[in-house]
């Protein structure tokens, strides 16, 4: 990663964040998103992984959390604590975690929705290429999206994000309970559109065996720090990522949760 | 057959009015969740407003309109602007007692200025306007009014189905954090129903004080009605406020005709209570799509 500064798109410097002024979430984070790049965040339930996603789009402040620390800046500028509305007009646009659809919309208002950043510009185009990435929404458009199938869902929030151009797209999970193949079909997309529009993807997973697959960098969180950074493929070879996330003892074979002392790898991470 | 006829189209245009000062009402409680017991009075001051323009003024009736309109427009901005911003993410029951609060204040302010006496607008309906069927006679003020709340009920309509700020309004109903996440301008969907809210009630304000007179409480006691319309229709559908609109209306008129005009003003809410034991929902509330 020695990159030129002009090649950092988003660059997180040691942020912590409470929420309600007393609960601490994040204590010390940093992250570095080059440009073009898919960078992934992994790490268990509760590792903090959303709200940096949330701190960065801005989505903290509904929820009464806020930036006490640190700075988050993107193109060359602090945003820590703007409102979501300034953020997302920037081009940072969040899918947000467990496919949230307008369910009382059909499939196209959903996407037109994606064009709030820039109200009255022509959409048509961006609707061409949003069924273009997702053929299977193309036939589902009139129909509401309460009623669509979880993988359809998933397109269709991840289509109403990109009818944003955005050029920082945060995806909050993506593979959360769908089906395998439906979930190739997704990490499929999402690799085809960071290649295809340049959009600087950053990618919170639990399956850190596709994400890893696709990813170019990679951080692991655990209870609100950065444990561990590196190339996508030398995480993958990593034995302690092995172990806890893609499930493969350091001998090459599967192991029973229960034979590994965790507390003890877990250690040499803090 | 005749009076039933007359009935029916009395009640019927006076139905169309009650659903579209009950969409004013259902698109704030759709977007920002807040039941507004101010509505009845943004209905008086939309009449009372047209009142000073078209008596005290003397302006043209269609210009006087338009003025009430764009008028009652910002003050539904305003009032969103200065009294219920500043309590956005506070809870929702401080948000509706300043609802109570504005009626109150709202009233006074009109009893202030404009006394509690009954006033009536000059007769600016042309009688060319009326109409007549064998034995039934439309007056002219029944058959603007249904122009009137059917032109604007379409109008919504289409606003909401088909334009982006109308799709935008939609989406923040529907879920607001997502919304907020693809760059939608939540305040400004809040500021522009109440614009909206304040719009239609002025309107159904005009209508009622050319059909009933002009008197702050029995405007606002009317305004009061969109709670039957609404419970009716289900809380959270703008067409079925229209269609619970139109069956108070004529449970209004049908009474009144046949029962007796005293037992007009009651029908409405024993309606209500009767629906909400049945069906709390409403006819038309919204099923919750349940993913499982």
């Amino acid at each position: 990663m020695e990159n030129e500064k002009d090649d950092t798109l988003l660059l997180v410097n040691n942020i912590s964040v409470v929420y309600s002024d007393v609960i601490q979430v994040l204590k010390g984070v940093s992250l570095k998103v080059p440009r073009g790049q898919i960078v992934s965040l992994l790490g268990s339930n509760g590792a903090g992984k959303t709200t940096t996603l949330k701190a960065i789009s801005g989505l903290l402040k509904p929820e009464n959390g806020k930036v006490t620390d640190g700075e988050i800046t993107y193109d060359g500028a602090g945003i820590q604590n703007l409102s979501p509305e300034e953020i997302t007009r920037k081009g940072i646009i969040q899918v947000l975690e467990g496919r949230q659809p307008f369910k009382y919309l059909t499939v196209e208002e959903n996407l037109r929705v994606g064009t709030a950043t820039r109200p009255l510009k022509p959409y048509k185009k961006d609707l061409e290429m949003v069924y273009h990435y997702f053929p299977a929404l193309t036939k589902r458009r009139k129909t509401m999206a309460g009623y669509c199938s979880g993988g359809e869902i998933q397109m269709v929030v991840m289509g109403r994000a990109l009818m944003a151009h955005p050029k920082l797209l945060l995806l909050d999970e993506p593979s959360l309970g769908l089906a395998p193949l439906v979930v190739k079909e997704i990490f499929r997309i999402i690799r085809l559109i960071n290649e295809e529009q340049h959009t600087t993807i950053v990618l919170v997973e639990q399956n850190a065996n596709m994400a890893l697959k696709i990813a170019h960098y990679g951080y692991v969180m655990e209870n609100g720090r950065v444990v561990m950074e590196g190339e996508a493929k030398d995480l993958t070879e990593n034995p302690d990522v092995k172990e806890f996330y893609l499930g493969v003892g350091a001998g090459g074979t599967a192991r029973s949760y229960r034979d590994v002392k965790s507390y003890k790898r877990r250690k040499r991470w803090l | 057959m005749e009076f039933f006829l007359q009935l029916l189209i009395n009640g019927l245009s006076v139905g169309l009015l009650y659903g579209l000062s009950a969409l004013g009402f259902v698109m704030i409680f759709k977007s920002s969740s807040v039941l507004n017991f101010a509505h009845g009075q943004l209905l008086a001051i939309g009449a009372f407003f047209f009142l000073v323009l078209v008596s005290w003024l003397q302006l043209p009736v269609a210009l006087a309109f338009l003025v009430t309109l764009a008028g009652s427009f910002v003050l539904g901005f305003t009032v969103e602007r200065i009294f219920l911003r500043p309590l956005i993410g506070e809870p929702l029951i401080f948000v509706i007692m300043l609802t109570v609060g504005l009626s109150s204040m709202f009233k006074g302010l009109l009893l202030f200025f404009f006394g509690g006496n009954l006033q009536t607008y000059p007769d600016f309906l042309p009688a060319s306007l009326g109409m007549q069927f064998g034995g039934i006679t439309i007056a002219p003020v029944y058959v603007a009014s249904s122009l009137m709340g059917v032109t604007f009920l379409v109008l919504f309509g289409l606003f909401f189905k088909y334009s982006p700020q109308g799709i935008f309004m939609r989406s923040v109903a529907d879920n607001q954090t997502a919304a907020l996440s693809l760059g939608v301008h939540v305040k400004k969907v809040f500021a522009l129903s109440w614009a909206i809210a304040a719009l239609v009630a002025s309107m159904s304000g005009i209508v009622l004080g050319v059909i009933n007179g002009i008197n702050v409480h029995e405007i606002s006691s009317i305004g009061l009605k969109v709670f039957p319309v609404v419970i009716l229709g289900g809380l959270d559908s703008i067409g079925g406020a229209i269609i619970g609109g139109i069956i108070i209306g004529l449970l209004e008129t049908f009474t009144s005709g046949y029962l007796s005009p005293s037992l007009r003003d009651v029908i409405p809410y024993i309606v209500l209570v009767a629906i909400l034991l049945v069906k709390p929902y409403g006819l038309f509330g919204l099923v919750e799509i349940e993913r499982v």
